[in-house]
């Protein structure tokens, strides 16, 4: 059996509120290329935060044991001189930088009051002819593309002498001959007994890579994968990362009185707003009854909360297209205003940058969005609007003091609630609630739930974007799948399993 | 336990106020009394009013996410060139002058917002290029010439004295009056919404407390009407900048528009996803800085009696540091007109107290840039744990 480089014993990661890391353990052999995966928010990234020192030694419990070593990273400076290194998701490259000047930022050539140039662009060269970039190390970052952006990213880990490689989603980005390339770099690294770490979700790329496989969920791991030893078909990863069973995360609901078609929308397209000619949502038709819940689900980056946004007010998105019916009559909607007027609420999936003010009291965050309701002539009524927050606090029994409290100072789930009662003050006949229980924990999830389950029943429409499958398939009627842009599935959800909805968003990865 | 957590809050809250009653007592001291004789406490007002006019306006700005107007000096000076040509060499009725430096004014603040608000060029260069330009405008419609004197009727409006109407032997009994009803409103409205409240049921500050506030209050400007009116009485100035602090004190805690610009400076983005036009929220605090720049030219003119092309030198800094001094935050969302009459009195009195001890100009600079730092200051470290940002 070879060496094992790196063991990460007893992880836990607590953030206030949330359990993100619950016993993790890890074991890297050296020379191989391990792969991480399982679903959104499972604590794949936290763990490697943890590992590269972004979480710093004694934010965490558990130990980390490289090359037979405890290591106490304070600073990701720490653990890079160790020869850890980690790509992350976004990459962190200057765009008006050259590639050389990029690779070592931080980490200069020559003397601190006179750096050296020739060495800098000298050596850069000469990693970027490792990694088969085929470009000066004088171009500028901005003028490459992200494919190969990402093997700058590459060779920049690389000239910072890296013996255990961390991606973070490398491929996510790319597209399919990008993709390619960049994991046969990894495979020819692999021969030259370099060690990797790799999170993906695009589980076939892992099978194809990987010589091990960890899963995690919720924030444990769940069970490693052995190539020589275990069968690493994308079904058995599925089945590791969704395996849990559905018990009563979820409220019933009493009676179900699904009505006419509330909001429908036909051939809706949008592009980027930066780069116009990328297509985020593509041609999306979908439809939602009155008193009906209907999920969309799909991966990060699936466009779900692009579509989302342009549909509320065209928030989001250039040159959008399409057709929206209320109540089987088209409208437009110009701005957010018009949305809120025609009853359309959006509650953002972040809540700290999109959706509260977190510096100001519960009490104000509640009306901001329908003050007209609490004043008169724009003087605004501070004690009616006292009360109403009091009463959507007691209705969703947001837990604080008082609604003078600062929302700031409140748990997600709480945040949440007040978030949820600031969009039902401006009575919406359809919601849409982007990822309503992200990070917070599963008692808060619970109610969150029941606030849902009321609404409908109320005969509301909510809409629900969720990566959390179980919690789609636990709250739904019926859910849609989405997938680049695209809608690739509908699918009743008794009819629904995990497995089904992960394999369609990966036969349409496949362009199948 | 619970007593002791109320006072330190307490002495947070009011550092600003407290800072200002010792920075009083010290000079009061120093100067063997000087500092608060009538004629120095009317000059306080006459000589700061532009400090509070100016600085009320640029409170709007800093909610929106800490903007500051550079331009505002040089706007006051540009307003007031032309207010003093029309009136000086051209001979224009005061009244339609006024009306025209307002016009003018608004249309400076159009100008300058239309391009922060919607096109989005930072604040800080719009305004500093407005600097510049303004300027140099005022030289060339003065041609570089100081225009004097201001027709009386100008000078009657910002100058004068409310008449004493009880006809009152070296004390002017309308000013003490004046103090008097102001406090019996004050009080009138504090008890009658607290009753209101208490009839609804509402939760209600102890009572104490409100009655050591509003004894404070009462006392404060009962002794300030009554040293006016040991000397001439109310100034016509006074009357205008209470009347603009009562309007935008209003504006920024009563309305939905206050309340917006409070919402911009939390969180641009989910105020505007909340459906609010944030664009409009920008351009309304420079448009608005602009009008109140003219409102100052207004008054400075008068108390120069002339237009002359420096005037209004780094009036934009005092404004900026009066609103920094009294608890706006420099990162916008944070601030209240009461705290910035607080901040522009303990800049005037820096200033006052400074010149009547004889403190060279050039030390009275360096005395005020560490009042606004210490101020800044206390209002970031004290938001967080530690000192030194991690």
């Amino acid at each position: 059996m070879a060496k094992i480089l790196l063991e990460m014993k007893n992880i836990v990661k607590t953030f206030p509120g949330v359990k993100a890391l619950d016993n993790v353990n890890l074991q890297v052999e050296e020379g191989e290329i391990h792969a991480l995966v399982g679903e959104n928010g499972a604590g794949k990234s936290t763990l490697m935060n943890v590992l590269s020192g972004i979480y710093p030694y004694g934010s965490y419990e558990g130990d980390i044991i490289y090359n037979g070593e405890v290591c106490k990273f304070n600073k990701i400076s720490d653990s890079e001189e160790k020869g850890i290194v980690i790509i992350h998701q976004e990459l962190a490259l200057i765009p008006y930088m050259s590639i050389g000047e990029n690779m070592y930022l931080g980490n200069e050539r020559g003397k601190s009051y006179s750096i050296n140039w020739n060495e800098t662009y000298g050596e850069a060269d000469k990693y970027l002819e490792i990694v088969g970039l085929k470009e000066s190390s004088h171009t500028l970052v901005k003028d490459i593309g992200v494919g190969k952006q990402q093997l700058v990213e590459i060779a920049k880990a690389l000239a910072k002498h890296a013996k255990l490689l961390i991606l973070d989603e490398p491929t996510a980005s790319l597209n399919e001959d990008d993709s390619k390339a960049l994991l046969e770099l990894l495979l020819k690294f692999k021969s030259e007994g370099m060690t990797s770490i790799i999170i993906s979700h695009k589980l076939n790329e892992i099978a194809y890579v990987a010589d091990k496989i960890t899963v995690i969920r919720d924030g444990s791991t769940i069970e490693t994968l052995d190539k020589k030893k275990d069968d690493i078909s994308e079904d058995r990863i599925i089945q590791g990362m969704v395996g849990r069973e559905l018990t009563d995360r979820f409220p019933k609901r009493e009676k179900k009185h699904i009505g006419g078609v509330a909001m429908e929308i036909r051939n809706w397209n949008v592009y980027h707003p930066l780069y116009s000619d990328r297509k985020v949502v593509d041609n999306v038709s979908l439809n939602i009854h009155k008193g009906e819940v209907v999920g969309i689900c799909g991966l990060m980056g699936a466009g779900r909360t692009e579509l989302a946004m342009s549909v509320f007010g065209k928030s989001y998105g250039v040159n959008i297209s399409g057709q929206l019916f209320l109540n089987g009559t088209e409208v437009k909607l110009h701005s957010i205003e018009d949305a809120i007027k025609h009853k359309i609420a959006y509650v953002t999936e972040d809540r700290k940058g999109n959706g509260l003010i977190l510096s100001n009291p519960i009490k104000i965050n509640t009306t901001l969005s329908n003050m007209d309701a609490v004043s008169s002539h724009k003087v605004i009524d501070k004690d009616k609007e006292f009360l109403i927050a009091d009463e959507y606090r007691e209705k969703l029994k947001t837990k604080c003091p008082s609604v003078e409290q600062n929302v700031g100072n409140l748990s997600g789930g709480n945040q949440q609630k007040v978030l949820l009662a600031k969009w039902m003050f401006t009575e919406p006949e359809v919601l849409i609630l982007d990822e309503p229980t992200r990070g917070i924990d599963v008692g808060a999830k619970y109610e969150i739930y029941c606030i849902i389950n009321d609404l409908v029943a109320a005969g509301k429409s909510v809409i629900m974007i969720s990566s959390e499958l179980p919690e789609v398939l636990g709250m739904s009627d019926r859910i849609y799948i989405m997938n680049e842009g695209k809608i690739v599935g509908e699918m009743k959800a008794e009819e629904a399993t995990q497995q089904s909805i992960m394999a369609c968003i990966l036969k349409s990865d496949k362009g199948e | 336990m619970d007593n002791k957590i109320k006072i330190s809050e307490a002495f947070k809250k009011y550092t600003m106020v407290i800072a200002l009653a010792v920075i009083i007592i010290l000079f009061t001291v120093n100067t063997e009394g000087k500092m608060l004789l009538p004629q120095n406490v009317n000059n306080l007002i006459a000589q700061n009013a532009y400090v509070f006019i100016l600085a009320t306006g640029m409170l709007f700005c800093i909610l929106t996410g800490g903007n500051i107007d550079l331009s505002v000096g040089s706007v006051v000076c540009f307003v007031g060139a032309i207010g003093g040509k029309m009136m000086i060499e051209h001979g224009f009725n005061p009244y339609i002058t006024l009306l025209v430096m307002a016009v003018i004014g608004i249309l400076v603040g159009a100008w300058q917002g239309f391009w922060i608000a919607y096109v989005r060029i930072p604040p800080f260069i719009v305004t500093l290029a407005g600097m510049l330009m303004f300027r140099g405008l005022s030289n060339v419609v003065l041609q570089g010439m100081t225009l004097s004197p201001v027709p009386e009727g100008f000078l009657d409006l910002f100058n004068n004295y409310v008449p004493d109407f009880f006809g009152g032997d070296g004390f002017n009994i309308t000013c003490f009056a004046a103090g008097l009803l102001a406090c019996a409103v004050y009080i009138i409205i504090v008890f009658s919404g607290r009753q209101r409240r208490i009839a609804k049921g509402y939760r209600v500050p102890p009572l104490t407390g409100v009655i050591i506030k509003m004894f404070i209050i009462c006392a404060v400007v009962l002794a300030f009407m009554f040293r006016l009116a040991q000397y001439k009485g109310i100034p016509n100035s006074l009357v205008w900048v209470a009347a603009i602090i009562g309007i935008y004190s209003y504006i920024a805690s009563k309305t939905t528009t206050g309340r917006y610009f409070y919402a911009v400076g939390g969180n641009e983005k989910a105020t505007k996803l909340s459906g609010i036009n944030t664009n409009l929220v920008y351009f309304q605090a420079y448009l608005n800085m602009g009008l109140l720049s003219a409102v100052a030219a207004m008054v400075t003119v008068a108390r120069l009696n002339s237009a002359n092309p420096t005037a209004g030198n780094n009036y934009e800094m005092d404004a900026i540091g009066a609103c920094f001094i009294g608890g706006a935050s420099a990162y916008g969302g944070v601030g209240t007109v009461p705290g910035v009459i607080v901040g522009a009195t303990l800049m005037g009195v820096l200033n006052l107290g400074m010149s009547i001890m004889g403190v060279d100009q050039n030390l009275q600079k360096v005395v005020k840039g560490g009042v606004l730092l210490a101020a800044v200051i206390f209002d970031v470290v004290s938001k967080r744990k530690s000192f030194i940002a991690k």
